[in-house]
């Protein structure tokens, strides 16, 4: 028991600043899930209209005509309003979900927790970067009624013809800069993020917590801050000069002599590609970004489960810094069709195959860690499973994708689809439910319901398969993506199979409803949750559920050992990483 | 602090890797002499520097105020800059080479006025009577400002270099 005077530093007063203007990292994690909530609903209701309109391209959209009297006049989307959706649809979701989420919310949180800190380092920069992801977030979703409407070059913004303006069609007016606008907010906030999660991890451990000993959901998101501290850091100045190109009339992205909607465009010398090296810089480090944290939450819980350590620890943690090291280095693999250097194709095609090395090994460590256990089947663990499944099933397309010949039958297909939102939409999503049924008793002090659990799991499960497993056929197929309908000859037959993938994706969708109501339901009427109902050993079941104001009630804990300490070791099933409550039988 | 910097560092060095690739074979990068106040401009950037400096080692008050001086004279004199510019017909959208001009000089600009906003308020908390000296405070302040500093030199040369 640690001896030190216990100095419980005084939670604030007031509603305001309990739980809006809150400097507490734990208020200010919460506020990012609950943006993430409402953002991940938006992006999926989005992702319903695109996918009612694949299947029926003719049946009217009840309601639709209002949000979008242009776009959808009489309920019908327009091919515009198609792609406008799409771009929505996927900048909410990497950004304001997939980021939000599993990094800056779970982060938040649990980061500080996990390093027996009381806060972060610095609490007003944290409070800073919520509120300005907040105003990122409206000012995007704002371009959904100026105008003619939301943007439609895609979440890549590839210019000229994100750069050029009204001329590029419906949407590319004020839509456009407003997207520009919200992103260069983004990361302003994400960037503020990095610094205080880098410098809290650094800075911030408490006594005993060395390096070695820190949890891997830390680890994680230690080295995800790094990578969005660099990545983040290119893609603000690159939205810069995109703004500049719309609204000052300089020339950075848009070349000499573009006529668009026949149109001379008063630009000279400017070079698109330079916008897809830039943004690619970042959006590749981004798939990782979305993903790593994912990797630090299924390595921590998983062994919770199986009740036996972790295989190959260390191994672990220098395959997550490998890949953060090698993420920076593949960028031009988005780019196989962009008319860069073929040369160049084979340089990105290397690295992008070596990645798959650690990425395979982090697998196989998983899969040696529940080898041979008497696994514990709750819901968080279900997930967990389910996560690396849909993250092997996503990442074996990588294999092909990564090599250039391949690439240039597949880049413009589904099956590129399929792939991306297995291996790092789905498989990020599976990290945010394992996470939230495993930390929703620490965080609201209330068990979720694992019987519901257990339903939404295998419902979604099931769901994802149906709705993106098709769409690796459909792209070896030669089913083309970004296209509103499929009206071609040869396109016509795959109609039937895009409508089964609609309907699984409705039923995706309302399964969701069952976690919702579980969510919603066990935050008021939950069993009380106890101190560490999973029986796990890190930091933060060593304190009340939920934990106090400045997490550890004043005594910090002193930390005596890793987090990997299940199943016999040293006699006892798990041994807490804090000695306080380590069973006396250990000793 | 120095999280912050490796981040800036990024930014300006994508810029950089922007400016090279946007050079690179485009008829439109017109070459112009830089207003010679840039020159005067890093003179006494400098010498903020060595002033706060030695305001840090004595933690003079005196010394940070005269630090916020020199930078908002520093900020001033890159205004002058821009003026000069824009009255030879240069301005943001003219060409390649302006653009990028203003745009790595104004961003440059935000940072120093960012660095001037943490003097201010270390003077504020060297203000008050009680309590310690904000010595962690100062210290990255004096270490940003260093570091405003060699990226404003880095940026010199690559405009006297370039444009």
């Amino acid at each position: 028991m640690s001896q030190t005077q216990a100095h419980h530093h005084a939670p604030p007063k007031g509603f305001l600043r309990t739980h809006v203007f809150s400097l507490d990292h734990k208020v200010i994690g919460k506020q990012y899930l609950d943006l993430a909530l409402v953002a991940v609903c938006t992006g999926m209701v989005l992702s319903w209209l695109m996918r009612l309109h694949l299947a029926w391209p003719e049946t009217p959209i009840p309601g639709l005509e209002k949000l979008s009297p242009n776009g959808a006049a009489g309920g019908v989307i327009t091919p515009e309003y198609y792609l406008s959706l799409m771009t929505m649809h996927g900048t909410i979701m990497v950004f304001f979900v997939l980021t939000t989420a599993p990094f800056a919310g779970f982060g938040n949180y649990f980061l500080p927790i996990q390093v027996g800190a009381e806060d972060m380092a610095f609490p007003r920069i944290n409070m800073t970067s919520f509120w300005v992801t907040l105003v990122a977030f409206l000012v995007l979703v704002a371009a959904f009624f100026v105008g003619d409407g939301p943007p439609l070059s895609g979440w890549t913004a590839y210019a000229p013809l994100s750069a050029v303006g009204k001329d590029a069609g419906p949407g590319q007016g004020v839509g456009q800069t407003l997207w520009a606008v919200s992103i260069t907010l983004f990361c302003v906030a994400q960037l503020l993020g990095a610094l205080n999660f880098i410098t809290t991890t650094l800075d911030l451990r408490t006594k005993g917590m060395s390096l070695a000993r820190m949890p891997y959901s830390t680890w994680a998101w230690f080295i995800t801050s790094v990578i969005g501290l660099i990545a983040f850091a290119v893609l603000m100045p690159a939205c810069i000069l995109l703004i500049l190109d719309r609204v000052a009339g300089t020339s950075f992205f848009i070349p000499a002599g573009l006529v668009i909607s026949d149109r001379l465009q008063p630009h000279a010398g400017g070079s698109p590609l330079l916008w897809q090296h830039l943004f690619w810089f970042f959006g590749h480090p981004e798939v990782y970004i979305a993903i790593l944290p994912g990797f630090g939450i299924i390595s921590h819980i998983l062994p919770v489960f199986a009740r036996k350590p972790l295989l190959g620890p260390r191994v672990m943690i220098a395959c997550l810094v490998a890949i953060a090291f090698l993420s920076y280095t593949v960028w031009g693999h988005h780019m196989f069709l962009s008319g860069m250097n073929p040369f160049s194709a084979t340089l990105f095609s290397v690295p992008t195959l070596v990645i798959t090395i650690p990425a395979t090994i982090v697998t196989l460590l998983w899969i040696g860690t529940i080898y041979g256990a008497k696994l514990r089947f709750t819901t968080p663990a279900l997930f967990c499973l389910g996560f690396v499944s849909v993250f092997v099933s996503g990442g074996i397309s990588g294999f092909f994708l990564a090599q250039p010949s391949i690439d240039t039958y597949l880049h413009g297909t589904y099956f590129v689809v399929g792939h991306f939102h297995f291996v790092m939409g789905v498989a990020a999503m599976f990290g945010i439910f394992a996470a939230t049924y495993f930390w929703a008793p620490k965080m609201f002090g209330r068990m979720m319901s694992e019987t519901l659990g257990k339903w939404h799991f295998w419902l979604t499960f099931i769901g994802v398969y149906c709705v993106f497993m098709p769409m690796h056929y459909l792209g070896l197929a030669g089913n083309v993506r970004r296209y509103s309908a499929f009206t071609d000859d040869y396109l016509k037959p795959m109609i039937p199979l895009h409508r089964f993938i609609t309907i699984a994706a409705l039923f995706t969708g309302a399964a969701q409803l069952i976690f919702l109501f579980n969510l919603i339901r066990s935050r008021f009427r939950g069993p009380k949750a106890p101190d560490n109902p999973w029986e796990a050993t890190s930091l933060e079941w060593s304190t009340t559920s939920p934990p106090p104001f400045d997490n550890f009630g004043g005594r910090p804990p002193i930390v005596e050992r890793g987090p990997n300490e299940y199943g016999g070791a040293r006699g006892a099933d798990y041994l807490m990483q804090a000695a306080a409550a380590a069973p006396a039988s250990a000793r | 602090m120095w999280i912050a910097i490796a981040a800036i560092s990024m930014t300006f060095a994508a810029l950089t890797s922007a400016m090279v690739v946007r050079g690179s074979a485009a008829p439109d990068w017109r070459h112009f002499r830089l207003p010679p106040i840039l020159y005067f401009n890093t003179v006494v950037l400098l010498a903020s520097s060595a002033v706060l400096e030695a305001g840090r080692r004595r933690i003079a008050a005196h010394l940070v105020r005269a630090t916020l001086g020199l930078g908002l004279l520093f900020v001033a004199g890159q205004v002058v800059a821009w003026r000069q510019l824009a009255a030879q017909g240069l301005f943001l959208a003219t060409s390649a080479s302006s653009a990028f001009f203003y745009v790595l000089t104004a961003l440059h600009g935000l940072h120093v006025l960012g660095g001037l906003g943490g003097l201010g308020y270390v003077l504020r908390r060297l203000g008050r009577l009680a309590g310690p000296a904000p010595v962690t405070a100062l210290g990255a302040a004096t270490l940003y400002w260093h570091f405003m500093d060699g990226l404003w030199l880095y940026l010199l040369a690559l405009l006297a270099l370039r444009v």
